[in-house]
């Protein structure tokens, strides 16, 4: 009986030690797999120009009263409107809503986003629809036979 | 009970599988064959399988629909890898070629679009039949699981196939559908990032979607629809609560060949009406995409995506202090979570007509919703 006892004590031990070693090995297995895969699948950082100035193609006598038009800031799109008093406004062009991109509408002089009917004024700010938030509006500094946008603060 | 009916219900088998053998309809090669891979085996399974007869066995042909759309999927797709180059520099012009240079590419095309609508309909008739006639209940909760599975791939397989033109609707599609996830708290940024593989969609969004769409989404598939399928072999079709007693329960039709004979009626008329629908309606494509021009006026999601479009349109922007398509996108979250759920809400299905109440009118109420939004979608003025 004694011998018997002991014996079921040492398989035990053996039995723990073992399904410890299994399981562990088996963890380290997993992690070793999925932790190189799922930082596989997170793209990259890719640096984006963080330039906070841009100065446009376009001259400021060519652009008309009561329009916009799209242009590159950095990596983003933006828009430039011209309102009926002439001045020069910029916003970002990408919809607080769902990041379609805006457009300038003439017939209500509003910036008009096409995705899901969202309208803002032109100071930026979401007057009718779904977006959320403004759009971040930029400076817009007409130097010499140019302009110049760039951002707030 | 084990030891009483097994070695009875094997003994069975054997002898079925005996008579099968020893008829003289076999030739040497059939016999030969058998030995090494159990053709009698798959014959006796075959003549097994019986298909419940009663006033809703018409909906049963819809499964089968959706798989027989699933392989012209498979196989158009295959033939379309030939041309198509995924890339943001020649993914659009490779299409344009495929659809003016390569003879029959625009109905390989054609076929695979509107394959995928129809395959999407098939899939939902499916879906709403198996829900009011309650085929969720017991023991084939999994089965319902395995489908609620197979509609979230086939969404998936739409959506990020819609984007592989690389034409304006599909840019703007992939920007708005990325974007929803994105307005989850906490994670939606990182979600983004990875659908997207970087901050906007870019050409590495369109690598990244073809290689959701030929590669990971089709694995995955094969393995969930695989599970389907089997557990529909291991049950068998659900038989409606009211056709589940008395005399009602034993009419039956044979799987092989009279159910399968009929499916393949309607397998042939579904070509039909793709051949019709690729020649008469072929497949558009387009004006290449620009992420610096505005979003075109009038852009449209795919029909199946339409009620949930028009609903995150006609949101205002704040509920309660809540931004408005926050709320729609938990909304979305919780009606799917209701449907996928059925079978463990549902707890006393068939039993009370109380729950096949419930559930008859949870999907009327879906369906009348959607049909609503839908229709507005398509009708309301796109600049008002």
């Amino acid at each position: 009986m004694a011998n018997d006892d002991s014996s079921v004590a040492v398989d035990n031990g053996r039995r723990n030690f073992l399904n410890w070693f299994l399981s562990t090995t088996a963890g380290a297995f997993l992690v070793s797999v999925t932790y190189p895969l799922s930082k596989y699948l997170i793209p990259p950082e890719v640096t984006e120009s963080t330039a906070s100035t841009v100065t446009l193609s376009i001259k400021p006598n060519d652009v008309k009263a009561n329009s916009g038009q799209i242009f590159r800031f950095g990596s983003q799109p933006a828009i430039l409107v011209k309102d009926t008093n002439g001045e020069l406004k910029a916003f970002s062009a990408v919809c607080t809503h769902l990041a379609c991109i805006v457009q300038y509408r003439s017939d209500i002089n509003q910036i008009w986003c096409a995705c899901h009917n969202g309208h803002f004024d032109l100071n930026g700010r979401n007057v009718e629809g779904p977006p959320p938030k403004p759009l971040e509006q930029y400076v817009v500094n007409v130097r010499a036979d140019q302009i110049v946008v760039s951002k707030r603060g | 009970m084990w030891s009483m009916s097994g070695p009875t219900k094997l003994s069975s088998v054997r002898e079925a599988k005996r008579l099968d053998n020893e008829s003289p309809k076999h030739g040497k090669l059939w016999l030969w064959l058998d030995e090494r891979v159990g053709l009698s085996d798959m014959v006796y399974l075959a003549k097994k399988k019986e298909i419940p007869l009663h006033r809703h066995t018409f909906w049963y042909y819809f499964g089968g629909m959706t798989l027989f759309l699933f392989m012209v999927q498979v196989t158009t797709g295959i033939l379309l890898l030939l041309y198509y180059r995924p890339s943001a520099g020649e993914a659009f012009e490779s299409i344009q070629f495929l659809m003016t240079e390569v003879q029959f590419g625009w109905l390989v095309r054609s076929i695979h679009s509107w394959s995928a609508n129809l395959m999407i309909f098939a899939m939902f008739i499916h879906l709403f039949s198996a829900l009011f006639l309650q085929a969720y209940r017991a023991p084939r909760e999994i089965t319902w699981l395995s489908g609620g599975g197979l509609l979230g791939l086939m969404l998936a397989f739409g959506f990020t196939g819609y984007l592989l033109p690389w034409n304006e609707l599909a840019f703007f599609a992939t920007r708005v559908g990325t974007e929803i996830p994105g307005i989850v708290p906490v994670v939606g940024p990182f979600l983004r990032r990875l659908l997207r593989g970087g901050n906007d969609v870019t050409g590495a969004t369109l690598t990244r979607f073809y290689g959701i769409h030929v590669a990971i989404l089709p694995a995955i598939v094969t393995v969930v629809l695989g599970l389907h399928l089997f557990l529909v072999q291991k049950h068998g079709m659900s038989r409606p609560t009211s056709a589940e007693t008395g005399e009602a329960a034993k009419r039956t039709m044979p799987f092989f060949p009279n159910f399968f004979l009929r499916d393949l009626v309607g397998w042939l008329c579904a070509l039909g009406v793709l051949a019709a629908l690729a020649a008469y309606f072929p497949a558009e494509l387009g004006k290449k995409a620009d992420p610096f021009q505005p979003a075109p006026i009038g852009i449209k999601p795919e029909w199946y995506f339409m009620a949930m479009f028009q609903t995150l349109k006609l949101l205002p922007s704040h509920i309660l202090g809540i931004e408005g398509e926050l709320l729609g996108v938990l909304g979305f979250g919780v009606i799917g979570l209701i449907l996928v759920g059925m079978p463990f809400l549902d707890r006393s299905p068939g039993r009370g007509k109380m729950s096949r109440r419930l559930a008859a009118a949870f999907g009327v109420v879906l369906i009348v919703y959607s049909l609503m939004l839908t229709y507005l979608g398509y009708t309301m003025s796109p600049t008002k």
